[in-house]
């Protein structure tokens, strides 16, 4: 349980009629709650409210691997369907990182919180984000409402996708309490490709050019000079598109990594790794691939370091930049640990799209009881 | 008409007819307005044929800012806007009102960017489906989506939608390779959602939007996810006695591993209308899987043998491999025409149910019984990977009687789908088909909510009304959007 604040209550709920009843009663009393599932993802320090955790609304209801199928409560750990899912040769191939090295956080991770975060690592570039692995949710809205959207097939457009809302929503729109997500095949074979001594600019290059090809790069990311490709697949299918990689990108290619190393290696880019341990403010900038050599020289100017994932496309910047000066470089950036930084996370929105998003919060949330302020822009 | 009631035009909206044609005149080119009877006729239903309508006018579009002032007049004059892509909807997705004004993405047909470098293509929304891909081809680059009507079916329809496809196995439907629209809302004011940056920081709008069947706004330009083609494709085609032993079949191919890119099933009846109208060679058996796999050679062998190895413990009756681009395309020719060949036998109605792939068995063997006791032919061709059946219900347009009996029929499955853990629909969408349907597989609260989201895109419910919710659950949404 996180509790950074002494003097508030905590709330854990045990099923989701007690958390039904629950936000009822604060919706009655207009009483702000500030929501976690393990709180080892999101900063909510400055939410008001009591806090009230889902990590009590545990279990997993069905996991049907023939079905590439898994749903489990929300308060399910991380750890345990990841065990369940790798016993059957699977995986949630949407990768979520472990924030809790670096936002110094010790609690367990959930299902609920990796998918209210849309927590997505370096495979979303292959295999998409949380939310497209999303089936189906079920949630309790800020009025005390139990109820539920989309299912747990594959295929389904009966109706709005309010399972796209709630995820990456972190709390705001509804309390999760089920989610039904697509499970895949976990690739029984991977390896490494390192380049050492590049530019972010040649590194970009480097992700494009290997990307256009059709071997399935599962990983692109650049850390201190050094720019990673990780190729993955079924026995062969693996070793045919690592030659054919090195092929293509020789003589650059200066290490070769074998499975554990590569394990260990993307274990530490997915969960930034090389930013933990630190106070400093860190930054999320998404950008479109070609642009983000520009946008690391801009930040690194401001001071600090700067980590690409995502092929170029997802920007981490570590350091003391101003929120005005990281924004004028990157107006898409979210600060993910602030490190003594006030205002606000999320990035300012076009009048028309916050005034959509504030009309949506209205219809979910009409007293503004659910995580108010966390998502402000 | 059957048995799929519509609101009654309102007579208000009739009388104003000339001048809301005029209003409409006076803002966009002359060719842009469609309001002849001769002419609106060719708009008056889209593929769900049996429900006709034709439109107070028709506007066509060449611009975003053309949609817009269009959306923007209808706003202000209070008349219901239809959108409508290639009308290939099998839902009514786009079948007009009498009092509406279809707004028609068909002339937005420019191709604004080819980003290999960035991995997007960005388009005006009334391009087709397959030309998105010819488009990439000389790139190297495809958009994975390929519904079966995408020779016709534009990229607005697809977003509409959300449509899939049989390769959304691997590759995911619309959605998951949408990255950014244009969209004007009933207002006329446009938005931009997404980009060519991978997600959003905020709300999801652009998820929401994906698959809302023309009731949240307009989208104009979209900016599409696109993938470097494969070395090569090669599909193998199994043949079952016994439909249960066909199901398992596709759960051990999942199960092992192999994700291929598609897993397509026929069954008896479908493949007998096959044999007699493609002649494509296929086995005369219970149940046919059609399986691709992709990569270069040696993966394709690679993953061939894994599955002939888990098929071949199910005995099977036939396991034929293609050596060749003439055997493939062989393989795939009798489902690719299956549609065709159905239509040879009579009138059908495609259904477009989903079930967890565990309950097909089950679900082909109540579909049978539910077709002794409708008295109706049924024959099954589906998506068989994710569990996206389509039964083809037979009947006789000319008998009296006949098409209501179908959809009774088909209104059963559709129930036995959600009984069994799945869904309405997977593809096709809700349109007016399914609509007085939903109560089936939501309750009141989950409905009324999806009604108040759509209300803060369109107050006034002049969007698409009266399509995807129960009539007589929005009825007091639409009454009160009118007095806005």
């Amino acid at each position: 349980m996180i509790l950074d604040h002494p003097s508030r209550a905590a709330l854990n709920p045990a099923s989701e009629a007690e958390l039904a009843a629950l936000i009822a009663q604060r919706f009655a009393a207009r009483q702000p709650l500030r929501i976690a599932g393990g709180g080892t993802r999101v900063e909510t320090g400055a939410v008001p409210g009591d806090v009230l955790s889902t990590a009590a609304i545990g279990g997993v209801v069905t996991y049907e691997p023939g079905e590439m199928t898994l749903i489990a409560r929300a308060g399910t750990s991380l750890d345990d369907i990841e065990a369940m899912l790798a016993a059957e040769g699977q995986a949630l191939a949407f990768e979520p990182a472990d924030m809790r090295g670096l936002l110094g956080r010790n609690g367990t991770p959930t299902i609920g919180g990796v998918v209210a975060a849309n927590a997505s690592g370096p495979r979303r570039l292959l295999a998409g984000a949380c939310r497209d692995h999303l089936l189906g949710v079920r949630f309790v809205d800020g009025q005390g409402r139990v109820l539920k959207n989309g299912g747990r097939v594959m295929k389904n457009v009966t109706g709005l996708d309010l399972g796209k809302l709630l995820c990456g929503a972190h709390g705001t729109l509804g309390v999760l309490t089920e989610v039904a997500l697509k499970t895949l095949p976990h690739l029984p074979d991977r390896c490494t490709l390192g380049l050492h001594g590049v530019t972010v600019e040649e590194a970009v290059a480097i992700f494009s050019a290997a990307l256009a090809t059709p071997f399935e790069v599962s990983g692109a990311a650049f850390r201190d000079g050094s720019a990673w490709l990780r190729v993955e697949g079924l026995g062969p299918q693996m070793t045919y598109r690592r030659d054919r990689l090195l092929t293509l990108l020789k003589p650059r290619v200066a290490e070769l990594l074998d499975d554990v190393s590569t394990l260990a290696l993307w274990r530490e880019l997915r969960d930034l790794a090389h930013f933990a341990g630190s106070d400093a403010p860190l930054w999320r900038v998404l950008v479109k691939p070609s642009d983000a050599p520009a946008t690391v020289r801009a930040l690194q100017a401001l001071g600090g370091e700067a980590s690409l994932d995502w092929g170029g496309g997802l920007v981490w910047y570590c350091g003391p930049g101003t929120a005005q000066a990281v924004r004028q470089v990157a107006p898409h950036a979210t600060l993910v640990r602030r490190g003594g930084l006030a205002g606000p996370a999320f990035p300012p929105q076009a009048p028309a799209v916050a005034r959509l998003s504030a009309g949506l919060r209205r219809v979910f949330d009409p007293a503004g009881i659910l995580n108010p302020g966390l998502m402000d822009s | 008409m059957s048995g799929i009631a519509m609101p009654a035009p309102d007579a208000a909206i009739l009388a104003r007819a000339p001048q809301i044609v005029a209003a409409l005149r006076a803002a966009l080119p002359t060719d842009a307005v469609i309001w002849d009877p001769e002419e609106t006729r060719a708009y008056e239903c889209d593929a769900l044929t049996a429900y006709r309508c034709p439109p107070l006018a028709v506007v066509l579009p060449r611009t975003t800012a053309e949609v817009a002032a269009a959306m923007r007049i209808c706003h202000d004059l209070r008349v219901p806007v239809v959108p409508r892509g290639a009308g290939t909807s099998l839902a009514g997705g786009a079948l007009p009102t009498a009092d509406c004004v279809i707004i028609a993405t068909l002339r937005l047909r420019d191709v604004l960017k080819i980003d290999t470098q960035n991995r997007f293509i960005r388009v005006q929304t009334g391009v087709t489906n397959l030309s998105v891909s010819a488009e990439l081809e000389a790139h190297g680059f495809f958009y994975a989506p390929d519904p079966s009507s995408q020779l016709a079916c534009t990229i607005a329809g697809n977003i509409a939608m959300n449509s899939g496809g049989a390769h959304c196995l691997k590759y995911g439907v619309t959605t998951n390779n949408l990255m950014g629209a244009t969209v004007v809302l009933p207002t006329g004011e446009v938005v931009e959602l997404g980009g060519p940056e991978m997600g959003p920081a905020g709300l999801d709008l652009l998820g929401l939007l994906c698959g809302s069947e023309g009731q949240l706004g307009i989208v104009t330009e979209a900016t599409l996810r696109i993938l470097p083609r494969p070395e090569g494709a090669r599909p193998v085609l199994i043949g079952f006695d016994d439909p249960e032993v066909a199901g398992e079949c596709v759960a051990r191919i999942i199960r092992s591993g192999v994700l291929p890119v598609a897993i397509e099933y026929m069954d008896d009846v479908c493949l007998r209308a096959v044999e007699s109208f493609a002649r494509a060679g296929y086995p005369d058996c219970a149940a046919v899987l059609i399986v691709e796999v992709e990569g270069s050679p040696a993966e394709i062998d690679h993953q061939i043998a894994r599955i002939r190895e888990i098929a071949g413990a199910l005995n099977p009756v036939e396991f034929r491999e293609s050596r060749n681009a003439d055997e493939a395309m062989a393989i795939w020719k009798g489902r690719k025409s299956a549609f065709g060949a159905m239509g040879r036998l009579g009138d059908y109605i495609c259904l477009d149910g989903t079930v967890p792939v565990g309950q097909l068995p089950h679900t082909l063997k109540m579909i049978g019984e539910l077709s002794r006791q409708h008295g109706l032919e049924v024959a099954n061709v589906f998506h068989a990977g994710d569990g996206n059946m389509h039964p083809l219900i037979l009947f006789d347009a000319n008998t009296p009687g006949d098409l209501a009996r179908a959809e009774a029929f088909g209104a059963d499955i559709l129930r036995l789908c959600v009984e069994v853990g799945g869904c309405l629909t997977g593809e096709h969408g809700v349109g007016i088909e399914k609509r007085d349907l939903m109560g089936s597989q939501y309750d009141a609260p989950d409905l009324d909510i999806q009604m108040a989201v759509k209300d803060v895109f369109d107050p006034r419910w002049l969007l698409n009304p009266a399509k995807v919710f129960p009539l007589e659950a929005s009825r007091p949404w639409r009454e009160g959007g009118a007095g806005r």
